[in-house]
């Protein structure tokens, strides 16, 4: 554990410290990439708390990456062009204000993932895996054949949404509200981990049977988790889609799903700050590799082949050991 | 709307089903006898279409190129069979999706370096163009019946093996218990090698069917490969019935919804959103009909309890 919490503290005060010195050497490239890896980590922590926590092999968190992700273009496009978000039941306008957009974001996404997981958990095993991704799918197509948010082209927005005191367009102060929400998420997530629920989530992962004797519906855990997890994940998507000022149905893709899943694989299941070296090592090699080859993701692809067959565990299971990872 | 238009949608529908049928079977084969979730399914589909494809631009033959797509498809899938998918069966679902996620990757870039980013394209046989003529006056393509034809061959194929050979004794008994079919002498790592280049052949097969009606390009095998997803988990994993059914069923639907939804909005909407609202619903259709069958038969239509 000692090990652990080492790496803990060198990858938080990596965080603090490349974008600093991006900073002062004039490099917002860099930092606009760094801000990519903590937006990523958020959304590998969200789907860690229902794969890691709850052994819930999700394949579908793109669906709350993108609601994140359109619940910002949505409100934005709206405020932005001056027209009212609805006119029945409510007047509602949109708006261009980060934290309300967030607070939206992670009450739709929230709302889905509990939508989601009630038909979803209701089966096990391979079944949850493939429909989780068919309803992810479901959501790619919707938002493809859609025409009033932009249907296959996506949204764009002008400028950054606001946060009071800041300017958001800056790319060191954007970093710095991603790196706040970072440090929140992982906190919260930290303390729900060891909170009488998630010791019991455990539980329910690894011995349903033996939870359910003692009183306990492993059911309703799985779907708090996956809620959870869901709503983080869909901040996240939120936070990326002000990063590139711009939401497409590609948030949705399958794709998104299996990167939110390496993210997870690549830094190692099942530890609260594993999302986050995998995250940062995803976006290394994106670096690296990219700049090698434009197949790069044949190379990820090896990589990913290597980690799951011989290094399961990721990154903090080779320098930690596997005393925590999943089972 | 008129009777010709139903028929002819219904029997796109039947050759979409057939289609994902091919693509199932293999899917569901691969569950039911090594327990093993399969995502590079799709990349096999793919690999059909581009030796399909390939094979036709250097022989103009299209007999040639389906036989292409098949031995293509099949090689690639004992390859990866020896080299990954064997040190995966004893893993859980996680490792599977991952490890198989990662061929996707490989299989996808390398077939982009080796054949660019542009789609290729399989033209079909002068033999199967045109139309033919059915009952009521139908003039229906005679591709797609061919399609059909041959994938009903194929499902009838796959039934008669699985129940009246000796390897399909022997795949049924995998399914039921492995340990006990390799302690009586069958050799398992064969067998499964084998079930895994069947299912490989078949959705190479599909890829070259299908590489002839649409293009041929990369990232084409997994829609198709979530859809078999969705057909698999609507007939029950391990059911070759159940994959049959659900892929008609799929097939249908998807293809009726697309043109009788915008009709039935059109009755009480104006013309562009009721296309629009209709088509937006017909995009989700075969997800509603999932999530349906899951309601009531969580393990799907012939899932074993």
């Amino acid at each position: 554990m000692r090990k652990e919490t080492a790496l803990n503290t060198a990858l938080l005060a990596l965080l603090l410290a490349f974008p600093l010195w991006a900073w002062a050497a004039d490099e917002p490239f860099l930092i606009t990439l760094t801000t990519r890896a903590v937006i990523f980590a958020i959304a590998g922590i969200g789907l860690n708390v229902a794969l890691g926590f709850g052994g819930l092999v999700s394949l579908g968190h793109a669906a709350f990456f993108g609601i994140g992700g359109y619940a910002m273009g949505v409100l934005a496009f709206h405020a932005q062009n001056y027209t009212p978000l609805m006119t029945w039941p409510l007047a509602l306008d949109g708006t261009t204000s980060m934290p309300v957009i967030w607070l939206v974001a992670i009450i739709l996404s929230a709302l889905l993932a509990l939508a989601i997981g009630a038909l979803s958990l209701r089966t096990s095993g391979v079944y949850f895996i493939m429909i989780t991704l068919a309803f992810a799918q479901m959501l790619f197509y919707f938002a493809i054949s859609w025409p009033a948010y932009g249907g296959e082209d996506g949204l764009s927005i002008y400028i950054r949404n606001g946060f009071p005191g800041l300017n958001t367009m800056d790319p060191i102060q954007f970093y710095a509200i991603c790196y706040a929400l970072l440090l929140l998420v992982l906190f919260f997530v930290w303390r729900a981990a060891r909170s009488r629920f998630g010791l019991m989530l455990g539980a329910a992962r690894q011995n349903p049977e033996r939870v359910r004797a003692i009183g306990q519906t492993p059911y309703r855990l799985y779907l708090v988790a996956f809620t959870l997890s869901g709503a983080i994940t869909g901040l996240a998507g939120a936070l990326f889609a002000d990063l590139n000022r711009f939401v497409s149905p590609s948030m949705f893709s399958w794709q998104t799903s299996g990167e939110i899943m390496v993210f997870v694989i690549l830094g190692g299941v099942g530890r609260v700050f594993g999302p986050v070296a995998g995250a940062v090592l995803f976006i290394l090699l994106e670096h690296i590799l990219g700049g090698l080859s434009p197949y790069w993701h044949i190379y990820l692809g090896a990589i990913l082949l290597g980690v799951v067959l011989f290094a399961r565990g990721g990154l903090y299971g080779l320098i930690a050991g596997r005393e925590v990872a999943h089972d | 709307m008129s009777l010709i238009l139903f028929i002819e949608q219904a029997l796109n529908g039947l050759q979409f089903g057939i289609m994902l049928f091919l693509m199932a079977s293999g899917l569901t084969l691969v569950f039911g006898v090594m327990g093993l979730i399969n995502l590079a399914h799709g990349s096999l589909y793919m690999i059909g279409a581009f030796a399909a494809a390939a094979a036709a631009a250097a022989t103009g033959s299209f007999l040639l190129a389906l036989a292409a797509s098949v031995i293509f498809a099949a090689f690639a899938g004992v390859l990866i069979e020896i080299i990954v998918i064997r040190r995966l069966y004893a893993r859980d679902h996680l490792d599977q999706v991952l490890a198989t996620f990662a061929l996707i990757l490989i299989f996808s870039e390398g077939t982009r370096w080796v054949f660019g980013s542009f789609p290729l394209f399989l033209d079909r046989p002068d033999w199967l163009a045109g139309t033919v003529s059915l009952p009521f006056g139908i003039e229906y393509s005679l591709y797609r019946l061919a399609i059909i034809l041959t994938g009903l061959v194929i499902a009838a194929g796959l039934f008669w093996m699985i129940a009246r050979t000796r390897i399909g004794i022997r795949i049924r008994a995998g399914e039921n218990d492995r340990e006990m079919i390799g302690a009586l002498g069958v050799n398992i790592s064969l067998l499964y090698t084998f079930v895994f280049a069947l299912g490989a052949g078949l959705a190479g097969f599909a890829g070259a069917l299908i590489g002839a009606i649409q293009s041929v390009q990369v990232g084409m095998g997994e829609p198709v490969l979530i859809l078999a997803f969705v057909v698999i988990v609507i007939g029950g994993i391990g059911s070759i019935k159940g994959a049959l059914v659900g892929a008609i069923l799929v097939g249908l639907t998807d293809t009726l919804g697309r043109t009788l939804l915008p009709m039935f909005f059109g009755l009480f909407m104006d013309a562009s959103s009721a296309t629009s609202i209709g088509a937006s619903l017909a995009s989700m259709s075969i997800y509603i009909l999932m999530a349906g069958v899951l309601l009531f038969r969580p393990k799907g239509l012939f899932g074993v309890a």
